[in-house]
């Protein structure tokens, strides 16, 4: 039994073969089918999440999220399109109207970029490239362009300051989050995404938890969520960079945020839970599919309850968490790891063995790394303020 | 291999074209009934005064350096961690050092207080 995803496939490429179109038109025509397909597959998921993250954020926040629209609210996410696509178009006088307008599509087509390269099962590949991490980290960073275009051309001062703000904090964390992701490619000796999943023997949160955890964190405060989310503290800047946003072109940024945390789930995936493998998913290949999606999914909720417990940072403390603690933190986790994978190929042991010791290897870096931290950080001195007078009803003994 | 790349462009494309679609939609469905008051810059009700394209920190600036190091020392890294197995002993050392170096500058950097935000 042949893969479904093939057979359709090579279902399309008959038919159109048939009608006469040559070899090339007929790759062009799939490959854009493909495209579309997974592009809307993006904005359907990201529909559902809306609905599955208010109504998680609801239920953690002792309140009931949405629950009128539909059982449960389930039609909450398709009212909130019809009334952003009705909504009036509006630029603010004095904004670039050309960066305004661009700056959505931008933040939308970065993160879509992302999942060209995703291998979603066995053969169902987008495009398997060899540089497909630097692909990955190159795309993404359009990201912060968008945020800096959108905040620029408000002509709007909170904007602008926002902008600043998480773009200082955007390029910092990109080192951590890109140096972790050095890890896995140095594991797999390759920078193929289908390389990379299947050297995964296992997952590579195993032999590189350390890794994992500092990409979690970084890619947190790539997606702006918060503990992160200093880039729109409402108290401080209104919105940050999207004060001057309405309509759609709102809209946008907050699918593309959506989004982007959904996509960094299936990036953990594939760099360390494994991608599409699981039980089957060779036999079958739609199964990996269904893991893949899965599997991100598992990972964007655990995102939302870290995003959901968890209060937000100073400008300060972020960017220490960063320079000081996560950088030095990620380097000498690379170093470790490559000495130890160099030393015990060398050694040519078990596979358990070699999981073992990395995963000691690991450990030992983090809790030392903490231990060192817990030592240098200066203890917070609250003020002692003196006992006040207290009202005493009549009657009774004061204390 | 020209094909994975031939389905890059076209996805970017794709990627460009679908919110381009979604975000012009509502220039036809939606009502159009401007005003100067709907039009004016947000900033909590006051009205906006002086140049809007202020100054901000130097700092930022030094971080933007700092991240300009970093990143391009990944560049390199990327193909040392790639190729790392069939590296001879010496060659593995070689990008401990690089990457020590440049651990260096940011130990350095930290000791100046740069990395203390003000």
């Amino acid at each position: 039994m042949a893969d479904l995803i093939v057979l359709i496939e090579n279902w399309i490429e008959k038919i159109l073969l048939g009608w006469g179109a040559n070899q090339e038109l007929t790759l062009f025509i799939l490959q854009t089918l493909g495209s579309v397909l997974v592009v809307i597959i993006c904005f359907v998921i990201v529909i559902a999440l809306i609905w599955v993250e208010r109504k998680l954020a609801g239920r953690i926040q002792d309140r009931f999220g949405p629950n009128r629209a539909g059982p449960y609210g389930i039609f909450q996410s398709f009212a909130d399109i019809i009334k952003i696509f009705t909504k009036e178009y509006i630029t603010p006088e004095g904004a670039s109207k050309g960066l305004f307008n661009i700056a959505p599509v931008l933040a939308m087509a970065s993160v879509l970029a992302i999942w060209a390269v995703f291998p979603f099962a066995m053969n169902v590949i987008g495009a398997d490239i060899h540089v497909g991490v630097l692909y990955i980290v190159a795309v993404g960073a359009f990201g912060i362009l968008a945020i800096l275009m959108a905040g620029w051309s408000s002509n709007n001062r909170y904007a602008l300051l926002g902008a600043s703000r998480s773009v200082a904090m955007l390029i910092s964390y990109e080192i951590p989050m890109v140096v972790s992701l050095l890890v896995p490619v140095l594991l797999a000796h390759s920078m193929k995404l289908s390389v990379i999943v299947e050297a995964q023997y296992p997952w590579f949160i195993f032999s590189a938890p350390l890794a994992t955890l500092i990409f979690v964190i970084s890619s947190m405060a790539e997606i702006g969520k918060a503990p992160f989310d200093l880039l729109e503290a409402e108290s401080e800047l209104v919105a940050g960079y999207h004060t001057e946003y309405s309509g759609m072109k709102f809209g946008m940024f907050y699918v593309a945020e959506f989004l982007h945390q959904f996509t960094v789930g299936a990036l953990i995936t594939i760099f360390f839970l494994g991608g599409w493998t699981g039980p089957l998913a060779v036999r079958w290949p739609i199964l990996g599919v269904v893991y893949f999606y899965g599997k991100s999914f598992f990972v964007y909720l655990v995102i939302s309850w870290i995003r959901l417990s968890l209060p937000r940072i100073r400008i300060d403390e972020m960017l220490n968490l960063n320079w000081k603690f996560l950088i030095p933190v990620s380097f000498i986790n690379l170093v470790a790891v490559a000495i130890a994978d160099r030393v015990l190929i060398e050694l040519d042991l078990d596979r358990w063995i070699y999981v073992v010791v990395m995963f000691g290897i690991n450990i030992l870096i983090l809790v030392t790394a903490l231990m060192i931290a817990g030592k240098n950080q200066k203890a917070v001195v609250r003020e002692e303020f003196p006992p006040r007078p207290v009202a005493v009803p009549p009657g009774t003994k004061a204390k | 291999m020209l094909t994975n790349w031939v389905y890059i462009g076209i996805f970017l494309l794709v990627a460009v074209v679908v919110p381009l679609i979604a975000v012009l939609l509502p220039v036809l469905v939606a009502p159009k009934k401007p005003n100067s008051r709907k039009e004016e810059v947000y900033e909590c009700g006051i009205e906006t005064k002086g140049n809007i394209r202020i100054q901000f920190k130097s700092q930022y600036y030094i971080y933007a350096l700092l991240f300009l190091v970093f990143d391009i020392e990944t560049i390199f890294l990327f193909p040392w961690a790639v190729s790392l197995e069939k590296l001879p002993i010496f060659a593995v050392i070689e990008g401990v050092i690089f990457i020590a170096i440049l651990f260096a500058g940011l130990i350095y950097a930290n000791k100046k207080g740069v990395l203390t935000w003000s």
